[in-house]
């Protein structure tokens, strides 16, 4: 009876299954998807309605294919484009030479600088972007 | 319920010992951080920011306040999430005094995706082109909600520490994750009945159909 009705159901926002609406589930999803819904007798019904509900089903996909697809973005590292981190170091010295005095550290901080520029310009020569195969933990 | 990324297994690019020496006020240390650090801060202000000019001057606002602040950082947190933290709230204060009529252009860079070798190949081609349409969705989306689902979402701070350096309440966080997921559930995977959903989304919503 269940899933007949279910699927009679679709598109069908007012229905009631397991005591909830599709309009009650549909605002509750996007915190039930990582488990934000945390009141235990409602997440039982939740559950319910969204096993007997194509509707709720299918739309609970959706959140899960999103939050999917952005934990993997996590994974992925823009390259900066050449010369950004000589810039920022650039601007970095500057900063500590205001505070500090020009003395400490010039002789040491330019052959360092230089070598950093090499190696970001050489990165940036291979590809607008490295993804680097860091494994997020599972689940 | 998710925590601070502490025992997270990424692998983290600020080394202790650096850091030990960074905060100990050596200068050489902090700036090995900055290279070692660079890109993963570019790539999360990218991602808060909608594109890579307006990263870079964050980031290089961040590295000053944590060259500042280095000495008051405590060892309980990794590196890179106060570093996080220091890029979310320069981007915050950028994306304030960029004003609220500017919209993006989507970033041509993002779109840009290479892949895992290590997954089976169609499971891996969805999920390549999941992440296309995501970020192209997430680069379209009203600024105030995109900084949340990508703090939220993708680099799993919590409520409190995203609440905290948006200047903005828990709730406030909630809300907008809230409003972030539908709007990206809606665009990528629309459904029936999602129309008068999206109706309610409010004055950002021009945003979309941008791409």
């Amino acid at each position: 009876m269940v899933r007949s009705e279910a699927v009679a159901d679709l598109g069908d926002a007012g229905r009631r299954i397991a005591g909830l609406t599709c309009a009650e589930v549909t605002d509750l999803l996007p915190a039930a998807v990582d488990g934000g819904v945390d009141r235990r007798r409602l997440d039982r019904r939740l559950g319910r309605h969204v096993e007997q509900c194509l509707r709720c089903q299918a739309e609970l996909a959706g959140y899960r294919r999103v939050l999917r697809a952005l934990h993997e973005l996590r994974t992925e590292v823009l390259l900066p484009p050449p010369g950004a981190v000589a810039g920022c170091l650039a601007a970095l010295a500057g900063a500590g030479e205001r505070r500090a005095g020009a003395a400490l550290l010039s002789g040491h901080r330019t052959a360092y600088l230089g070598g950093l520029a090499l190696a970001a310009t050489a990165a940036g020569a291979g590809a607008a972007l490295v993804v680097v195969s860091r494994r997020r933990r599972a689940g | 319920m998710p925590h601070q990324p502490q025992g997270d297994a990424l692998t983290d690019p600020a080394d202790d010992e650096l850091v030990a020496r960074a905060r100990a006020g050596d200068r050489h240390a902090f700036e090995a951080l900055v290279a070692a650090t660079y890109a993963d801060a570019f790539t999360l202000a990218t991602r808060l920011m909608g594109n890579e000019e307006d990263a870079a001057d964050v980031v290089q606002d961040a590295y000053l306040r944590a060259y500042r602040a280095i000495g008051r950082f405590r060892g309980d947190a990794r590196f890179t999430t106060w570093l996080y933290r220091i890029v979310a709230n320069c981007a915050a204060t950028s994306l304030g005094r960029r004003g609220r009529h500017r919209h993006e252009q989507l970033d041509e860079a993002l779109l840009v995706v290479d892949d895992h070798a290590d997954r089976d190949p169609e499971r891996k081609a969805s999920d390549a082109v999941d992440r296309v349409r995501v970020q192209a969705a997430l680069a379209a989306m009203p600024e105030k909600l995109r900084v949340v689902v990508v703090l939220r979402d993708v680099y799993d701070l919590t409520h409190e520490v995203i609440a905290a350096e948006l200047g903005i309440t828990e709730t406030a966080a909630k809300v907008r994750l809230h409003r972030a997921r539908k709007k990206l559930r809606a665009r990528l995977y629309p459904m029936r009945g999602d129309a008068e959903g999206e109706d309610q989304v409010g004055p950002d919503e021009d945003v979309r159909g941008a791409v």
